[in-house]
Parts: structure tokens; C-alpha cells; sequence
């Protein structure tokens, strides 16, 4: 597949052939749920994705309102018009594990090494190999064929992948370009060996055409401002940026010139208190200056909205809008903004 | 068991008190933990201590507003107004550089010359998880040895999880006086192979196998060259532990209203009580109290329904209040229920609450607008 990244593309485009999608934010923005609500779009009709979580969070299992999960792919969530999202909460450790025995046949030697502390060696000393471990069980997952025992080289080549698209809830976008860099990372201690080999075909599909990156923000300045850095980092690395997910819309409640002069002066006190005393409100004079106060502040926050906005449509990536729920996010909301995604042209 | 009502922290009282010399802000990634450490700091100063904040990340515009052009791992005095009594300076985390400086100090030239151009010390101050956070304590024990300032204000890394400063020196520690490390560092036919017995083959040839001969090389020379150090280490990470745990220490624990915020304060929380560390409260950004008077007592429902009302008979902007006006609530319904929900459960946590701002603060007139709310805000409805 060639990619035409230099051209301008339709709205959700940069979603459509990719089957590693890599999901980062600044803390706060709704990374977790941007994640799991895009594994369920590009699920739905009959799709199979895996949802990844990378930090030992158990983000997941908080959203889907589950115990703790284990190291294990798990059908969790079911995407609009059939399909699937299996979910896997990825410790180093564990990918640590099942990498020798997948490629080493070395059950026995890995659990020696877990008692004496490699594993929390390994993945303590060098966060680089942390890293490449845990991009390693999402690059590999991404690889895997059906019909494939474990290893993804297992089963000819003309069999359909397992997963149609892997979702990973990666790391912040503070961290993201390091956590993505595993290459580098692990040179500087590895210089040859298995490890580095592993390093490699990891860097290898993270830098392919099948990989984006996908940013979520909100419309404030410091999640923008991530959000450019971000892109540009990765960008350097040589690895594709998707799109950008505003998240936490709110739509603004005035119409454009009441916008304007709440900002500016504050609302028209008269109208609304007219308007309150005619709704039989008590106190509409006293209600009314306390409403202007917050109407102003309500046109601020659309103002400064609006400029936000613009910095982040000025980086020139599809732009991809999902509402702010109210009361948290749960399996329905969940559903929701799956489908705000999907009629947005997010699709396998 | 019933809510009760929260107990303001008192900032004022937290920043005068001349016994409070240190005030620890952690919490969740996002929550303005460096915003409410510079605001403290800036209020402590105003009020007349010579105040030092040590942040790790700060957002650009805020690290210029308080003269921190690079990350420099010097304190940089922050111009004050003529009528503050104290003094503000602020400091910008090198991680490597004070991790060097260790070094250089606990171990002679050669051998600290040997350590910092092996391979291994590189990552270790670079990108070991834990580095950054043992590194702020590590400066935070420098500078409070050093009796330069009176009351020094840390703002904690974003770290994978906010408890990682407490864990990074001992994690260190563990890390630097393994078993593994031992094992791997010491020459063939010494006790600690013989102990492994049969399984060593089998472990040194999967460890080879692994990571390459080139980097158990680099390892050895490594521990052999940090031997003589480690010990100074471990000294002063158990010192710095025992620094947050004395009663000079304040920590202040940072969330926003909203679930996983409030939840990692929580945990937060209750790890700090495990620890014997003190707690002075919980800062709460960006909450909506809502405005005084008649405001306060309409409450969603009503709003919500003379909106329709006004809505039918075309009169947009006082709809458009009563609709502002009716999330509003539903909001600050929310936050107050997340709030005594935590309150409740944490033996009534002294708690100072800072309303959302319409634009974000980066200038020193900012961070003083947020000292004053946390000073004086009421707790809101």
C-alpha cells in the first residue's frame, strides 16, 4: 500500500488501512476512553480488534467498570453491527515471559530469571527494553495470522490476519515519541543480540504505512500545545501521525453576536432579567447580574475555544470531534462516542 | 456511613507557619500540580519566606514567566513586586546533571570518570523510571541542606504513577544491590554461583543469549565502578525518605473533580498514611462553585424548565443562561459528591478549592490570583 501522506486527506482518511493504531494525549484529555471508543468504531461490522493498554493502569478495566485485568486477550466489548474488541492489559513482565517461551521455547529459564530479578531488572534498569517489550506484544498481535498457534511467522502468509486493527492506549504524549523510539532506546544498551533483532521488527512496523499515531486533546492550551509538540516529534521519527481527537466538546449555547457581547461587555443585563421575570423567577434582577457572570465566562471559554481550535486545524491533520458526557463515561457513552467516530468516517 | 462536610485547608496558615519547610505537590498527570506549586511558593513569598520551587516539567510560558529560560538545575531568582516580604526563587530539574554530581561526589575522579562514560550509568540517568523522581529528592535534600531558603516547594514528576518518588530510591536501591546484579557482576566460581547450583548455566547462556556479551560486559565494569558509591546512595535516599516523613514536611495532594483524578487522590492519599508522610490537604482545580445569592439556590431542574419555557416565547439570551446556568449545577452537584465521597473516606482531609479559570494562568499576576483562591475560597455550594 503506498501511502500518500504528503496530499491532504478526507476527513477520518488517516484511519482507513492503518492496523496499528497508536493513541496518546496529555493526562487528562481522555486518552482511555478516545482509545476504546476508536477500537469500537473500527470494530463495528463484523470487525476484530485488540485493544491494548501499555501502563499498568488498568484504565481499561476502571472504563469497562471490571475487576483488575490479567495478561490475557479477552473479548470485552461488542462494536455496533457485530464485531469484536478484545482487550489485553500488557505488563512487561508477562510480555517479557511469553517472549522467550514464543521465541526461545525458554519456559523454564524465564521463570529462573523471574526469581532472581532479571524481569524487574530488565524492565527496571532500561525502560528501552520495557518499552520494546510492550510495542512488541502490539507489533506482533498487529502480525499475527489466523491459524497461528502463538508466533506470528507460525501460519503462511496467504492467511487472513487475526486482528483487523490493534488500538494501543499509549503512553502520554509528554513520553510518546521515547516510548515509540524503542530502536534507539535499546541501542545504546544492546548493541547486537536478540533483543536488538526484536528491537528492529518492532521499529519496523511502528514506522510502516499500517501505523498512526493519534493525538487527543481538549480545546485548552496546554493540551494543544502537546499536541503540536507531540506531532512534530513524532513526525521526525519517521512515524505516521493520524489524527487529532478533540475531545470534550462542548457546543457553545449563545449565538454568534450574543458570543460576542458577553465577551466584551457581558450580556445584556436588561433582556435578561426581562427575560427571567417574565420565567417567574425569584429575585430576576439579583438572578440576572449572577447569570451575566457566568454567561461571561461562558463566551471567554468558547473565545478561547475558537483559538485553540484554529492552532490545532493550522497542524493541518483531519480534525475529529467527540461531545463531553456528563456524569463520567460508561458502556453506553462508551457506544456513543464509537458512533460519533464512525460518522466521522472512522472505518476499518 | 454519612458525608460530612470537608474543612477548608488552610493555605495562609500552611505557608506562614515558619515550622513548614517543605511542601511536596503530587498528584495525578494534568491536574496543575507545577501551577499550584509556583502558586503556593509565590504566596509563601509575599508573605515573607525566602521561598525556592523545584519543578520538573513546567509548561514553556509558565517557566518563562518565573525566569527559567533552560533547564539549568540552578535556582534563578523570580522578580517580586517592592512590597513582597520574602524572596522566590525557581529551579528547573537536570536530572543527569544532579545525578553527575553524585557521583563526582561520593566516588574519586577516576573511578567517577570510569562510571560516567560506561554505557550503563548513560541510561540510568537519562531514562532508568525512577531517575527523574529520585533525582528531585536527591535536590531536594541538597537544598534544604543547604539552608539557603526557608521553605522549599517541590512540584513531583508526571510520573507513570504518582506514587513513583516515594518508590524511586528504594527501587533504586533494590535495583543497584540485586541479586541479579551481583550475580551477573561476579567473577565465575564465587559463592554466589555456587549457590545457584545447576540452573546457572542455563540462566547465564539465556542471559547471553538475550541481551548480547557485550552488554554483561558493560555491566560489570558498571557495578564494579558503582560498588563504592552505592552505599552513599542508599545513605541518602534513606535520609530524603526520612526528610518527607519529618514534621516539617507538608504534602499537598492535587486533583481536579473529576473520577480518575479524584480516585488517584485517593490512592494517593492513603499511600501517604502508609508511609507515616504528613498530609496537609487536597487542592482541587478548576472547580465551578456556583455565584452567590438567588444563583445559588435555582437549582438544575428549575433552571432547566423555565429555559423551555423562555425558549417557546423566543427570548434566546435569558435561555441560554438558564441552560448555562442548569449544567452548571448538575456540575458542581458532581463535584461536590466526588468531593465528600473522598473526604469521607479519607477521615475528613482538609480540602482548598480553585475555580476554573476562563484562560489558562502563566504570569505572575496568575499564579497570585490562584494563591488568593486557595487562600480565601470559601469552599462554594
Amino acid at each position: 500500500m503506498s501511502e500518500g501522506e504528503h496530499r491532504p486527506q478526507p476527513p477520518g482518511g488517516a484511519s482507513t488501512k492503518a492496523r496499528l493504531h497508536i493513541v496518546t494525549g496529555k493526562g487528562g484529555t481522555g486518552k482511555t476512553t478516545v482509545a476504546a471508543a476508536l477500537a469500537q468504531a473500527l470494530a463495528s461490522g463484523g470487525g476484530r480488534v485488540l485493544l491494548v493498554e501499555v501502563e499498568g493502569r488498568q484504565g481499561l478495566a476502571t472504563l469497562l467498570g471490571v475487576p483488575p485485568l490479567p495478561y490475557e486477550e479477552r473479548e470485552m466489548i461488542s462494536a455496533p453491527g457485530g464485531g469484536t474488541v478484545c482487550v489485553l492489559a500488557a505488563d512487561a513482565e508477562s510480555a517479557l515471559l511469553e517472549y522467550l517461551e514464543m521465541f526461545y521455547g525458554m519456559r523454564r529459564a524465564g521463570q529462573a530469571l523471574n526469581r532472581l530479578g532479571a524481569v524487574d531488572f530488565a524492565t527496571t534498569i532500561a525502560p528501552g527494553l520495557r518499552d520494546v517489550l510492550l510495542t512488541g506484544k502490539a507489533t506482533e498481535a498487529v502480525r499475527r495470522r489466523r491459524g497461528a498457534r502463538r508466533r506470528a511467522s507460525d501460519a503462511p502468509s496467504t492467511e487472513p490476519f487475526h486482528y483487523d486493527a490493534v488500538v494501543m492506549d499509549a503512553p502520554p504524549t509528554g513520553r510518546i515519541a521515547q516510548f515509540l523510539n524503542v530502536n534507539s532506546e535499546v541501542a545504546g544498551l544492546a548493541r547486537a543480540g536478540p533483543i536488538r533483532n526484536h528491537a528492529d521488527r518492532v521499529m519496523e512496523v511502528i514506522r510502516s504505512g499500517g501505523t498512526r499515531v493519534h493525538f487527543v486533546s481538549v480545546l485548552e492550551e496546554m493540551p494543544a500545545q502537546e499536541t503540536r509538540d507531540g506531532i512534530a516529534e513524532i513526525s521526525a521519527l519517521g512515524i505516521r501521525v493520524g489524527v487529532v481527537l478533540v475531545n470534550m466538546v462542548r457546543p457553545p449555547l449563545l449565538d454568534e453576536p450574543g458570543l460576542v457581547a458577553a465577551a466584551d461587555g457581558g450580556p445584556d443585563l436588561h433582556a435578561l432579567s426581562a427575560g427571567l421575570k417574565e420565567a417567574g423567577l425569584d429575585d430576576p434582577e439579583e438572578l440576572a447580574a449572577a447569570l451575566a457572570g457566568e454567561v461571561r465566562a461562558h463566551a471567554l471559554r468558547v473565545r478561547l475555544e475558537r483559538r485553540v481550535r484554529i492552532g490545532l486545524e493550522d497542524l493541518g491533520r483531519p480534525l475529529l470531534e467527540l461531545p463531553l458526557l456528563e456524569g463520567g463515561v460508561d458502556r453506553a457513552a462508551l457506544d456513543l462516542l464509537a458512533r460519533r467516530l464512525i460518522d466521522q468516517g472512522v472505518r476499518r | 456511613m454519612t458525608s460530612r462536610a470537608s474543612e477548608r485547608l488552610d493555605v495562609d496558615a500552611l505557608v506562614d507557619d515558619p515550622r513548614t519547610r517543605i511542601i511536596v505537590c503530587c498528584g495525578a498527570g494534568g491536574v496543575g500540580k507545577t501551577t499550584t506549586a509556583a502558586a503556593l511558593g509565590l504566596r509563601a513569598a509575599e508573605r515573607g519566606r525566602h521561598t525556592v520551587v523545584i519543578t520538573v516539567d513546567p509548561a514553556r510560558r509558565l517557566a518563562q514567566s518565573l525566569g527559567l529560560a533552560s533547564l539549568d538545575d540552578t535556582p534563578r531568582p523570580v522578580p517580586l513586586p517592592e512590597e513582597a516580604t520574602g524572596s522566590m526563587h525557581a529551579m528547573m530539574l537536570d536530572m543527569k546533571r544532579t545525578f553527575d554530581e553524585v557521583v563526582r561526589e561520593h566516588a574519586d575522579p577516576e573511578r567517577a570518570r570510569q562510571i560516567l562514560a560506561n554505557p550503563f550509568y548513560q541510561t540510568l540517568s537519562t531514562s532508568f523510571s525512577g531517575t527523574q523522581e529520585y533525582m528531585a529528592m536527591e535536590k531536594l535534600g541538597q537544598l534544604r541542606q543547604s539552608g539557603d531558603w526557608d521553605l522549599i516547594v517541590v512540584d513531583t514528576p508526571p510520573s507513570r504513577s504518582a506514587l513513583d518518588f516515594l518508590d524511586a530510591p528504594k527501587r533504586l536501591g533494590r535495583f543497584l544491590d540485586g541479586r541479579l546484579i551481583r550475580f551477573l557482576s561476579a567473577p565465575a566460581g564465587t559463592g554466589a554461583f555456587r549457590l545457584l547450583g545447576a540452573g546457572f548455566n542455563l540462566v547465564a547462556s539465556t542471559i547471553g543469549r538475550i541481551v548480547g556479551a557485550q552488554f554483561l560486559n558493560d555491566l560489570r565494569a558498571f557495578v564494579s565502578a558503582f560498588e563504592t558509591v552505592f552505599g552513599g546512595f542508599q545513605e541518602r535516599a534513606e535520609r530524603t525518605y526520612r526528610l518527607l516523613q519529618a514534621p516539617g514536611t507538608a504534602f499537598v495532594v492535587v486533583a481536579v473533580p473529576e473520577t480518575d483524578a479524584m480516585r488517584e487522590a485517593s490512592y494517593f492519599i492513603e499511600r501517604l498514611a502508609t508511609d507515616a508522610m504528613p498530609l496537609a490537604g487536597l487542592v482541587i482545580n478548576r472547580t465551578h462553585p456556583l455565584p452567590e445569592g438567588p444563583a445559588a439556590r435555582l437549582d438544575a431542574d428549575r433552571a432547566t424548565s423555565a429555559a423551555e419555557f423562555l425558549e417557546q416565547a423566543g427570548s434566546s439570551l435569558p435561555a441560554a443562561a438558564l441552560r448555562l446556568h442548569a449544567d452548571r449545577v448538575r456540575v458542581r452537584e458532581r463535584e461536590n459528591r466526588l468531593r465528600e465521597a473522598l473526604v469521607s473516606a479519607h477521615g475528613g482531609v482538609r480540602v482548598a478549592e480553585v475555580a476554573a479559570l476562563p484562560e489558562d494562568v502563566y504570569d505572575l499576576p496568575g499564579l497570585r490570583g490562584i494563591g488568593e483562591s486557595l487562600a480565601f475560597a470559601d469552599r462554594g455550594r
